[in-house]
Order: structure tokens, then C-alpha cells, then sequence
């Protein structure tokens, strides 16, 4: 499974040195490695999730309570976490930061993850949720910790995407 | 046999007064504000669902502080895989309290899977919380309420309630104004 090891090391030191210390989490192909790091780091508290949506009630819990989080999820997870990220998340002013692994974009070959990758952005648009890519690098480390700047400073969601080109080891 | 929400929150108000308090939207909000409104009691007024995994959030980070949900059954419904995600890590300084009044009360007082027969606290045990009741009298509720908090491990409890509340839902009590006086309380 070419799941960038890499990658998804710069991605975990970047969290912890932003001071995340609770990360909610579904598993999905791309995050594999990122929630192995967080279950043997015994300074993270990982949460491991039936569903995303409650991951918006965990981190809103842990943030009332002066815990920096974040959620790792799939884009569908978003999809899915919706409700939750409007009617908690945004209505309370929680500082949320959310960690989306951006399925079916160009390269992406399983046809199943095409249609949630096609509204994704417009839907992060139409909630106002401030969002960058993480696909190369170089920019990782600055941009999470730009992202938890602005969550905490706005209080509000911020999404990061997390792309194929950094979270693949694949030429296609 | 049952018994009113209300009747069940002033019996256990004083245990409410000194421990973290995360709430439903609707009756038990409105309710538990009447009987009197403290800074460590938390309302999550809409996210159907999400007050169990909010506490749930709450009971890691803090795992000093004990923690206490007032859910519902229409809400657990909602979230019914939280009750797995709550069994997996099982604080021991949550207590989960679950007012049953087999309805959607405050939207028509329509029936919830409850009315038909689903059974939360054996729902709740079979996803794997250690401990779980099922309660259908005040003094028995006050009873499960103080061995759950005595028993230090996440404790389910199913309070079979009336299906009434108050007359109004909207209180006093700004949500943003709760929200970070609740924080401030929290952090301190």
C-alpha cells in the first residue's frame, strides 16, 4: 500500500508542534500510518470513531475543556460530519480543526470516491470554512500550523486537505 | 410505571451542583435551568447526538473531573455508534443518563423506536458499557444516579420518564454566553 510514510510523518510532528494532543479519527487508506503514529504516541490521546460526526462533539468537548484536537478524516467523512460541524462546531464557536483526506481528485482510480471528490470544496465554500491544500512538503509544517492559528484565533472550523500528491507514492 | 424528568433532576440537582454537566437540547436544557442554572452545566441545544460524544471529549481530556450527560432517547438514537465509541474507552468518570420518554417531545411528541420496543440500556450493554440500569421510579433513579457516581465506571442509565416538559425551550440563557462561562469554568 504506497501510503506516503513520509508524508504522513511531516503531517503528525506538524500536529504535535502545534499542540495537538487529541486526534478523533476513522480510518481510511490515506490515514493509516497517521493513526498509527497517534496510537503509539503516548502523549496523544487517540479517539477512534464509529462514525466522524461524533469526532465534532469529542473536539468540542476537549476544547471546552483546553485541549488542542483535530479530526483525521475522509472527505466523506465530512460529508457525513456535516450536522455536527454546523450545529455545534459553528454555532458554538468551536475551534476545529479537521484534517481531510481529499479523495477523488485527478489520479484517483477507485470510482467510488469520484462523486464526494467533486463537491468537496464547494461544500467547504459554502459553509465558510476557511480550507488550504497540504500536497507538497514543503509547505506542511507552516500551513497546519497556520490552520491552528486561525481556528483558535477565529473560533471557528478550518479545514486542511490532505492530496494525493502528498499522501501517495505513486507515479499515476 | 414512570416518573417526570423534572422530578428526577431535582432529586439529583445537588449531585448535578458539583460536577461537569453536559446537556440535551430542548425539556432536560429547559428543565435543569429552571430548577437553577450553574456555570458548569453545559447545553448543546441542537447537533442531535453529539452530547454524548461532547462529554465524551470532556471525560478524556479532564480525567480528573466527573463528568455527567443528561441524554435522550430521541438523541441516543441519533448517535447510536457513540455508545460503542463510549464503550471502547469506557472513562470511568463519565455517567450517562439517558431520559426515556419514548417520544420526540418538543417536535409533536411523535414516537421513538423506544415506544415500539428498542431498549437502550440493552443496547447500551450489548455495545459494551460496563455498567447499565434501566430505571422507572424516582428513588430508584436517585439510587442508580449515586451508585453510578460512587461506582467510578462508565455507567449507563435509562430513566423511563413522562412524556411532558415545559412550556417553552427557548430560556434566559444566551448560547454563547453559557458556551464560554462553561469554558472559563472548565479551564480554571
Amino acid at each position: 500500500m504506497p501510503v506516503s510514510t513520509a508524508g504522513s510523518r511531516l503531517i503528525y510532528d506538524a500536529l504535535k508542534a502545534s499542540g495537538i494532543r487529541m486526534l478523533s479519527a476513522l480510518p481510511e487508506t490515506w490515514l493509516v500510518h497517521l493513526i498509527r503514529m497517534a496510537d503509539d504516541d503516548p502523549e496523544m490521546v487517540l479517539v477512534r470513531l464509529a462514525k466522524e460526526e461524533e469526532g465534532v462533539g469529542v473536539s468540542a468537548g476537549a476544547h471546552l475543556a483546553g485541549v488542542k484536537s483535530a479530526m483525521l478524516m475522509q472527505n466523506h467523512g465530512f460529508l457525513a460530519s456535516i450536522n455536527g460541524i454546523v450545529s455545534c462546531a459553528q454555532l458554538y464557536r468551536i475551534p476545529l480543526l479537521m484534517l481531510i483526506s481529499y479523495r477523488g481528485e485527478f489520479g484517483e482510480r477507485d470510482p467510488w470516491q469520484t462523486e464526494g471528490g467533486g463537491v468537496t470544496e464547494d461544500l467547504l465554500r459554502a459553509l465558510k470554512i476557511p480550507f488550504a491544500r497540504l500536497e507538497s512538503p514543503d509547505h506542511v509544517e507552516r500551513r497546519i500550523a497556520k490552520a491552528q492559528t486561525l481556528a483558535s484565533s477565529s473560533n471557528k472550523p478550518v479545514a486542511l486537505l490532505l492530496c494525493r500528491d502528498l499522501m501517495w507514492e505513486d507515479a499515476a | 410505571m414512570s416518573f417526570r424528568r423534572l422530578d428526577a433532576l431535582k432529586a439529583v440537582y445537588d449531585r448535578l451542583a458539583s460536577r461537569v454537566v453536559v446537556t440535551i437540547m430542548g425539556a432536560v436544557a429547559a428543565e435543569l435551568q429552571s430548577i437553577g442554572h450553574r456555570p458548569n452545566f453545559f447545553y448543546l441545544q441542537h447537533a442531535m447526538g453529539l452530547a454524548s460524544s461532547l462529554g465524551l471529549g470532556i471525560a478524556l481530556a479532564r480525567p480528573e473531573r466527573q463528568v455527567v450527560v443528561l441524554d435522550g432517547d430521541g438523541s441516543v438514537l441519533m448517535n447510536l455508534g457513540g455508545l460503542t465509541t463510549l464503550a471502547r474507552y469506557r472513562p470511568r468518570n463519565l455517567v450517562h443518563v439517558v431520559f426515556d420518554n419514548e417520544s420526540l417531545l418538543s417536535v409533536g411528541g411523535f414516537p421513538t423506536a423506544t415506544a415500539t420496543g428498542s431498549d437502550i440500556a440493552g443496547i447500551a450493554a450489548a455495545a459494551g458499557i460496563p455498567r447499565t440500569a434501566t430505571v422507572r421510579t424516582c428513588e430508584e433513579f436517585q439510587r442508580a444516579f449515586d451508585e453510578a457516581l460512587a461506582a467510578g465506571e462508565l455507567t449507563t442509565i435509562v430513566a423511563k420518564v413522562e412524556a411532558v416538559g415545559p412550556s417553552a425551550y427557548v430560556t434566559e440563557l444566551s448560547l454563547l454566553e453559557n458556551r464560554f462561562e462553561f469554558q472559563k469554568f472548565l479551564r480554571a
